[in-house]
């Protein structure tokens, strides 16, 4: 893929604001509004986010670029039926990987490994930058959104497990006490809702606000 | 009473949007009027009700362990439980065309009112979540499997009428710049996720 024709950089500015731009001003969940039923459900801990983040950006890249290596022989009238084919497959193949390999988090994630076959950003990008862009183009596309998506749910997840449980379960280093128990001593509780499904959307809620008080060109009117 | 109960779980303790988040995609794009978030929501449930009991064939006579021991002894420890996601998939999007063809055919005014919404449902997350769970659930015959679909689509349109109702409302509303539109529309989701918390442990 070094070889381009054209002598364009790998790395140049276009290329780089692929990866930079999916991150804030066109974030695939929080200002395209794709991908949340995902990004919600899977944020009790801080390992299933992650993990979660990881196969959707797997499945991204890699469907990413084979719809765009296929997008000169993939007939315009049933496009959808073959991103969802490819995408169905990759998502097996990330299903039997996450099995094997870490299974209590397969388990966990349970059904919404499935849903990523029906994770709008997926489609969305395969949709609107895959079938028009070369493959390495496509790549970093499929990296910055996944990326983008791994953002929101690394957040969310962070203020749910610290508050809602007072750990944080990172993979790797296992569960972590972030408070101590001094602090319960002293009567301090866990914030019960802070586990129960709502409470991502509030998070999600003053994500948005604050990113959008930051960046006052993304308000809508 | 099985039936009631598997309906009153999966519409309102164990509701789409509120508790899965499934479906959410559509159900902030397409709950700005009332008008379109009714045509939706009842798109998903027709086709909800048509997809989780062929689903539901398909898993018990062909994907299960040992589900295809009707075509001869050596093929009773088969296990094609892999392929459900994109046997799933498959099915729902060619039922969802030949949903569309068919209400076409012979129900134009049907068609006018669901006709936009149904190529949308092939790839809403509520249609394949339910096949999904369907799935996990292991219902004992294909009546429950398909009075699940019914209530999961019941839950799922009344969440959105629900939230275009609140929508129309709000425009009106002074709200702070950034949390305009999305911002206050997920606020609003967590509002009513919490009222719906109320309903965990009822039973009949």
């Amino acid at each position: 893929m070094s070889e381009e024709k054209k002598s364009e950089p790998l790395f140049s500015k276009k290329n780089k604001a692929l990866i930079t731009n999916p991150l804030n001003s066109i974030n695939p969940v929080t200002i395209q509004v794709l991908g949340i039923c995902s990004a919600l459900a899977v944020t009790v801990q801080m390992d299933n986010a992650i993990i979660m983040s990881l196969a959707v950006t797997a499945v991204l890249i890699i469907g990413n670029v084979l719809v765009s290596l296929m997008r000169n022989i993939i007939p315009g009238k049933i496009r959808i039926i073959v991103q969802l084919v490819i995408v169905a497959a990759l998502v097996i193949i990330v299903d039997q990987v996450l099995k094997a390999y870490v299974y209590d988090v397969s388990k966990k994630l349970s059904v919404f490994v499935g849903l990523i076959i029906t994770n709008c950003i997926i489609m969305g990008r395969l949709e609107a930058f895959a079938l028009g862009n070369k493959s390495w183009a496509s790549a970093l596309d499929g990296l910055g959104n996944g990326i983008g998506y791994g953002l929101v749910l690394v957040v969310v997840a962070f203020f749910k497990e610290v508050f809602g449980s007072g750990t944080l379960t990172i993979p790797g280093l296992g569960k972590l006490t972030i408070i101590p128990e001094s602090v319960y001593d002293m009567g301090y509780m866990d914030n019960g809702l802070m586990l129960l499904p709502p409470s991502s959307l509030f998070i999600v809620a003053v994500y948005i606000w604050v990113q959008k008080t930051r960046n006052p060109e993304l308000i809508e009117d | 009473m099985e039936y009631l109960n598997i309906f009153i779980k999966s519409a309102f303790i164990d509701n789409m949007v509120f508790t899965f988040f499934f479906g959410m995609c559509s159900y902030l794009a397409v709950s700005k009027t009332v008008k379109t978030a009714v045509g939706l929501g009842s798109a998903v449930i027709f086709v909800l009700v048509v997809t989780t009991p062929i689903n539901y064939l398909l898993e018990t006579l062909v994907l299960q362990e040992g589900a295809l021991s009707w075509l001869g002894d050596e093929y009773a420890t088969m296990d094609l439980s892999f392929l459900s996601f994109i046997m799933f998939i498959a099915v729902i999007a060619s039922i969802v065309q030949l949903v569309e063809m068919l209400v076409e055919k012979f129900s134009p005014a049907l068609y006018g009112a669901l006709g936009i919404f149904l190529p949308l449902i092939a790839v809403n997350c509520a249609i394949l979540g339910a096949a999904l769970f369907m799935q996990q659930k292991q219902f004992a015959n294909i009546g429950q499997a398909t009075v699940y679909g019914l209530g999961s689509g019941f839950g799922w349109f009344i969440a959105i009428v629900l939230i275009a109702a609140i929508r129309e409302k709000i425009k009106y509303s002074h709200i702070p710049g950034p949390m305009r539109g999305v911002g206050m529309a997920f606020l609003l989701t967590g509002l009513m996720g919490l009222a719906f918390l109320g309903f965990l442990g009822f039973e009949l």
